[in-house]
């Protein structure tokens, strides 16, 4: 019983190194806070997926009682590691990606147009900026044809990532 | 099946978590470079403090000395005249074949922008236009103050540009965007216009082309890579002696003297502070405007001008001569006192210990970080030589000032604390900012030195702003560059670009995957540099040899060895593959990192690659006329120096075994660019074929 204590404690050890290290990236301060802004960021960089309803719940948590834009760490330690052990916003599997862009390739085509995507991205959901929109069709569009062939999209994306 | 609305918010979900990732890297990224950079930047003052804190210390008998002073010791020449005739570019024919472009002297507005046209369709200038230019130039700098004052009235925009790194595309961006230089158009250039980038000396002969065609709309400022000890490491002087190759020395020296006549500042309308590096607590306007600026000539305070020549008779060295080095030439007892007196940074304590006991401190305190102020505290409990103290005393302060002009950067924190990533200069903090400008009646600060992701930053409440104007400079993609429009109300316009039309077409990924691996694979070649330094500090977790070691003491013995401050366990991802069961079998990852297994001794030839810069720079010093050449014997002594240095023993026939390996013409001469080539990793047959080091 004693090492599993010593393992666990060992393991959330590791936990809270690995927070440490993602959040001194974005402390240019040196002084163990980060802006709010990055906490984003951040989260997702540990392999989490929250959508942004989720995000700004966690961050209603750990900001100040009067918010001051940053985000002192012994704040940010606790949480974070409650959702890492408890294994909150899950990644999303390939396939299920793959059905969503088909649902809203409506007609079947085997890929999207140019306006379309716009169309979903900036007023469905939690809709993207413009900046965002701009990037994502940076990376997904054909630039000949004005067209995202998804399947190719999303393992190109699935491929980069690391993990 | 899922909704509209459903697919929607898990598409953003994804992407949004796939976009913070890539931020993630490309910050990793540029703490990677940043690091790595100043490391060098670091390592290149602590050899040259070395260098000079033992010329000062060692005994005259010792032979190390005169192979320290004479790398040190200007050569031969001492007064403006005879640098004249050395530099004369009349005797220089220009063949008819030459298809370049022709300057006559003083120089028009079109000489200078036919350069510009003639730099674009990359033509070179022919080296006697070159001396040309640059004697006007010196002539010029001659007689400019340390300190320009200029002034937005008549309703014109000065133009500031800040470091630009041999990036000629850029500088010519710049003039695309904003026009050339004129009385219409004031330009400031604020410092680093050369290494790194390859086109170091065009930048330099447009820049000095405008300003002799408009002495009093063009302003240079110094920046610490116009000093040319720093060249040395950091390419200009090789781009130099690579595009002019009988003339090229001579080149050299008379940019050296360029360097040390270069304005350190200027202020606009008595308000905005322009410089290179920034601030300290010291920082007094009024004494470095009085300062002699030529003869603080570079980071080890050695001086090149006015000092009394000994021996009237020498000559300029023949660039067509090899040299002929002689190990026992010696200066005069009066050159060496002077050169004393001007020692390291005005550092003005003479220690009176043992050659011995110096050698033993230094490798005890050798891989440590040897800031310019750690140096001066060490030191500061010996005996002060009363003869020089005083005159030491203002000198030191006076070298200070511009140093810190050149070198410091700024911190978030209150307080002045010595530079000890740069190892020059000091870190400031907003109470300094707000103090100095006040002091001087200032509004701004406008300073340049770091490399900014959008091409221009502001700190300390706005009262500091830095601007960088060498896009891409890390790697393609890697930051934007940008230029300042200001006018009579001193508010700062930003005009942002990135030289290389493809980088623009890049995606978020493509930019950060590019500059990423180039990160990566400088940081792998540090890696191997340390491999048996890392080796030990894995097995120091691995009590039982089991190979294996978790990757949180991974991460830990990472920073402990390398101490390049980097987010290890983040980086973890792109530099470990796979693990069992989260353990890392080390000597399978060096491996597959392609490096070949170590030997259980320290190998010679991995401590030589693991300073190869280092080493590089060392030999371009001690081959004090650019020939190329050392001989045989500079090797060994230099060899055994480097060695005392870092804590490696080395017996005299493993430094000759090692010199038979290569094979080097018999005449004790070696070529340096031979000597490097022969330890790449690269090539790594050596390191493969390599028997019993020693």
């Amino acid at each position: 019983m004693a090492e599993d204590k010593e393992s666990a404690e060992a393991i959330v050890s590791e936990v809270h190194k690995k927070i440490r290290a993602a959040f001194d990236v974005f402390d240019h301060e040196f002084n163990k806070t980060v802006d709010v802004r990055e906490i984003g960021t951040i989260i997702r960089s540990l392999g989490c997926f929250p959508n942004e309803g989720e995000l700004h719940d966690v961050i209603a948590e750990i900001e100040e009682e009067e918010p001051t834009g940053y985000i002192r760490f012994e704040k940010f330690l606790p949480t974070m590691t409650k959702v890492l052990m408890e294994r909150k916003f899950r990644p999303i599997p390939e396939d299920l990606m793959l059905q969503a862009f088909e649902v809203l390739d409506k007609q079947k085509k085997g890929h999207l147009e140019l306006e379309e995507l716009t169309k979903y991205m900036t007023q469905e959901g939690e809709p993207f900026t413009q900046e965002e929109m701009e990037e994502m069709l940076s990376a997904a569009m054909d630039p000949d044809k004005n067209l995202i062939f998804y399947k190719d999209f999303v393992s190109m994306m699935t491929v980069d990532d690391p993990r | 099946i899922i909704s509209t609305m459903r697919a929607a918010l898990l598409i953003q979900r994804w992407y949004r978590q796939y976009v913070a990732r890539l931020e993630m890297r490309r910050r990793c990224t540029w703490n990677i470079f940043q690091s790595i950079e100043y490391a060098g930047e670091q390592d290149q003052i602590k050899l040259y403090n070395f260098f000079g804190y033992l010329m000062d210390h060692f005994t005259p008998a010792s032979s190390e000395r005169n192979l320290i002073s004479h790398i040190f010791r200007e050569n031969n020449i001492c007064r403006n005249v005879d640098w004249e005739r050395y530099f004369c570019y009349k005797s220089i024919e220009v063949p008819k074949l030459y298809s370049g472009p022709h300057l006559s002297f003083p120089i028009t507005c079109s000489n200078a922008a036919e350069l510009v046209e003639a730099f674009k369709n990359k033509q070179q200038l022919h080296s006697r236009y070159v001396l040309q230019l640059l004697g006007e130039t010196w002539r010029l700098l001659r007689i400019l103050p340390n300190i320009s004052q200029i002034s937005t009235c008549h309703s014109k925009e000065i133009t500031i540009c800040g470091d630009l790194h041999g990036h000629l595309e850029d500088l010519l961006l710049v003039f695309y965007k904003n026009g050339l230089p004129s009385s219409e158009k004031p330009y400031v250039f604020n410092g680093d216009f050369v290494d790194r980038g390859k086109d170091s000396l065009e930048i330099l002969l447009i820049l000095f082309s405008f300003l002799l065609v408009y002495p009093n709309d063009v302003h240079l400022n110094r920046g610490n890579h116009e000093d040319h000890i720093v060249n040395l490491r950091y390419g200009f002087t090789k781009e130099v002696l690579g595009k002019y190759r009988l003339h090229g020395k001579k080149i050299l020296k008379l940019l050296q003297k360029i360097f040390s006549w270069l304005p350190l500042a200027t202020v606009i309308d008595n308000k905005v502070l322009v410089l290179h590096g920034g601030i300290s607590d010291t920082t007094d306007l009024h004494l470095i405007s009085r300062v002699d600026r030529h003869k603080r000539q570079n980071r080890s305070g050695m001086t090149d001008s006015d000092l009394e020549d000994d021996d009237p008779t020498a000559k300029p060295v023949d660039s067509s001569r090899r040299r002929v080095h002689s190990l026992t030439h010696s200066s005069s007892t009066g050159t060496r006192h002077e050169v004393q007196r001007r020692s390291l940074q005005g550092l003005n304590n003479r220690v009176t210990c043992s050659v011995e006991e110096e050698l033993k401190e230094r490798r005890r305190q050798a891989g440590l970080s040897q800031s310019y102020g750690d140096l001066r505290n060490s030191l500061a409990n010996s005996d002060s030589d009363p003869d020089s103290g005083e005159l030491l005393e203002s000198y030191g302060d006076e070298w200070k000032q511009i140093v810190d002009m050149l070198w410091s950067d700024p911190m978030p924190q209150d307080g002045c604390v010595p530079n000890e990533v740069r190892g020059g200069g000091c870190y400031w903090g907003p109470d300094v900012t707000e103090e100095v400008l006040r002091r001087h009646n200032l509004t701004l600060l406008i300073r340049s030195h770091e490399c900014k992701q959008e091409g221009y930053e502001f700190c300390h409440n706005r009262r500091v702003l830095t601007i960088f104007s060498a896009s891409n400079y890390y790697e393609v993609g890697s930051n934007r560059g940008a230029y300042i429009r200001m006018g009579p109300d001193l508010v700062p316009h930003f005009i942002q670009y990135q030289a290389n039309r493809a980088t623009r077409a890049l995606t978020l990924r493509q930019s950060v995957g590019r500059t990423e691996r180039s990160a990566l694979r400088a940081l792998r070649e540090k890696l191997f540099a340390h491999k048996s330094d890392l080796i030990s500090s894995f097995q120091e977790y691995d009590p039982e040899n089991t190979g294996l070691i978790s990757l949180g003491h991974w991460a830990c013995a990472m920073e402990a060895v390398l101490r390049l401050g980097l987010p290890w366990r983040v980086l973890r991802t792109q530099l470990v593959g796979d693990t069992l069961d989260g353990m890392l079998d080390y000597h399978l990852w060096f491996r597959e990192l392609s490096i070949t297994e170590p030997n259980t001794e320290v190998s010679l030839l991995e401590t030589m690659y693991k300073h190869h810069s280092n080493l590089e720079t060392i030999f371009r010093i001690i081959d004090t006329d650019n020939s190329g050449l050392i001989s045989f014997e500079e090797f060994r002594q230099t060899w055994k120096l480097l060695s005392s240095h870092l804590q490696t023993e080395i017996s005299d026939e493993a430094i000759s075994d090692l010199a038979v390996s290569i094979d080097f013409n018999k005449d004790g001469s070696i070529d340096i660019n031979e000597f490097m080539e022969a330890f790449r990793l690269v090539g790594g047959d050596l390191l493969q074929n390599e028997g019993d080091p020693h």
